[in-house]
């Protein structure tokens, strides 16, 4: 089925009683050419693009839960490609290139909203450090402006200029930046590539794989063994649980991040803001709602749920800058898991297991990646080559010293 | 999250700063045949396991004291709280 104006006013009319199940829930089949273990964004997507740009049939997407369960369905929904490393910011780009032109290309309303991005500094080594990266931007094609108080004072009159610790110093603006509906990026993503034939199996956890002399035959599932011939794994915050039944060990820590809605609110907040001098940061959603968060808990989990000190740490970062939202309630709070990688930057390789292939390490920013990351991760799985994008994302880069740390902490998750 | 330090008793998990997987304690020989895999492998590669996960945590704001603490990562629930010297110890290291 196929939206358009006409078909909404068609259905408007007739009390919305033609909608059709928007896809198919098959049974698995016993073969395919190719799997995608986990039904997020970033699997639906690459299913959708190895069906659609890459001529692939008989695929099929496994997931344990229901599509969209994940991470996908849990975050703040920011969308943006302000990094500075070479590694990252042409695969950045492109995603933020694909999400412009998303909605035309699946025929879904994503509510992709370009409403820009707005990181502030609080010292001047600070603006320094973002005069920096907006150039690194500018070069690799992306766009950047940095602000003074006076233009920001025009965008955004609520916020603490003058705080006698933390006083802005300026901003730095990515026009082209925005926030996206997370599940009709899921929906989306889904009904493309059902339409092009993808089986998307729900309720079919994947409990280990087929590995015969080295090479990945298939996976063992809740519904029974199926063949492959190849396989690509993408389930985010799962994927040290998933792929130690390869028995690999990744460079990769699960640890929790949480997010916060306020009760709906009058537009007040034009896009996204964040704070330079704690971690906090905020956009209002189309509901009115304020959509907040803040630094993941910070040790190794599993649960879904964070604890209470990092609640309150957002809550102080959020009045620090913006001392009206001490008024506003708030109304829910969530967690999910995710993949924090060694260096803060994803992996889309092969492994050393011919046929079996790891999209991870996702951290807190994989939202944005959903695109680039799908169209990545199929071009690898169809032509066994890397995108030009995507080649850095090695799963050997700390052994061969290629460490893609835009942060500069080290090894160590937590810190990213 | 309450942690039971050995020596302080039951302290808010506030209190402590968290490195990762104890398995860090046991930092590979320099001249060891093979030592740059063994260091790959203790620097970059965890177990991450759902369920009990033994950890470091450091008493930052407390006595300074590095423990060993194992942890349910699917509940969050304690199961044993160590002092990392005592457990170094036990497992030969001289401190
Ligand atoms: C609170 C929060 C806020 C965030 N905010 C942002 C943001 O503002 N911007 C941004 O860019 N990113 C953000 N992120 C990160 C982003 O959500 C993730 O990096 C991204 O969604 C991960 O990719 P995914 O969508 O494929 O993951 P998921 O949706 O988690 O997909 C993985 C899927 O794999 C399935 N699975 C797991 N194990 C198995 C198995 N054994 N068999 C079958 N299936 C399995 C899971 O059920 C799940 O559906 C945020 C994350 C959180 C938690």
């Amino acid at each position: 089925m196929r939206y358009s104006g006409f078909s909404v006013i068609r259905e408007a009319l007739r009390g919305n009683k033609g909608w059709k199940p928007v896809w198919r829930d098959p049974e698995p089949q016993s073969e395919y050419d190719i799997i995608i273990v986990g039904g997020g964004g970033h699997g639906l997507a690459t299913a959708y693009y190895l069906a659609k740009e890459f001529g692939e049939k008989k695929i099929a997407v496994l997931e344990k839960g229901w599509l969209g369960s994940g991470n996908i369905g849990r975050n703040t929904t920011i969308v943006r490609s302000n990094y500075m490393l070479e590694g990252n910011e042409p695969f950045y780009e492109f995603s933020m290139k694909l999400w412009e032109n998303l909605e035309q290309d699946f025929n879904y309303n994503a509510m992709m909203s370009q409403r820009g991005i707005l990181n502030l500094c609080h010292t001047d080594g600070q603006r320094d450090a973002f005069r920096r990266r907006g150039n690194a931007m500018l070069l690799m094609g992306a766009d950047a402006e940095l602000l003074t108080n006076e233009q920001i004072r025009e965008m955004c009159p609520f916020l603490n200029f003058d705080d006698a610790r933390f006083p802005i110093k300026g901003g730095l603006l990515q026009r082209r930046a925005g926030t996206a509906r997370h599940d009709g990026v899921a929906w989306g993503y889904a009904r493309g590539a059902d339409m092009r034939g993808v089986d998307l199996v729900q309720n079919c956890d994947v409990t280990g794989f087929v590995i015969e002399n080295g090479v990945c035959k298939g996976v063992e599932t809740s519904r029974g063994t199926i063949n492959a011939k190849k396989v690509g794994v993408a389930v985010a915050g799962s994927s040290g649980r998933v792929m130690e039944k390869a028995g690999m060990r990744l460079p990769i820590e699960s640890h929790v991040l949480q997010a916060f809605v306020s009760e709906g609110l009058k537009p007040t907040i034009p896009g996204v803001i964040t704070f330079g001098a704690g971690h906090f940061y905020v956009s209002q959603s189309d509901k009115g709602g304020l959509v907040f968060g803040g630094d993941i808990d910070g040790y190794n989990t599993y649960a879904q749920r964070g604890n209470l000190p990092v609640i309150e740490d957002v809550c102080e970062g959020g009045i620090a800058l913006m001392p009206m939202i001490g008024r506003a309630k708030l109304l829910r709070s969530w967690g999910g898991i995710m993949d924090m990688s060694m260096d803060g930057s994803p992996f889309i390789d092969k492994t050393h297991i011919e046929g079996l292939y790891l999209n991870a390490g996702w951290c807190y920013g994989g939202f944005k990646a959903t695109p680039a990351s799908g169209y990545c991760f199929a071009h690898l799985l169809s032509k066994d080559e890397p995108h030009k994008v995507a080649t850095a994302y090695r799963l050997d880069r700390f052994k061969t010293g290629h460490i893609i740390d835009e942060k500069g902490v080290g090894a160590q998750p937590n810190l990213h | 999250m309450i942690i039971n330090h050995p020596l302080l008793g039951p302290r808010d998990a506030q209190e402590f700063t968290y490195l990762g997987d104890a398995s860090m304690i046991h930092r590979p020989h320099w001249q060891a045949e093979d030592a740059i895999d063994q260091f790959h492998d203790y620097t970059y590669l965890r177990d991450n396991p759902a369920g009990s996960h033994r950890e470091l945590w450091f008493h930052e704001q407390g006595d300074r004291s590095w423990l060993v603490v194992t942890r349910n990562t699917l509940t969050h629930e304690i199961e044993k709280v160590e002092l990392a010297s005592d457990v170094a110890k036990a497992e030969g290291r001289s401190r």
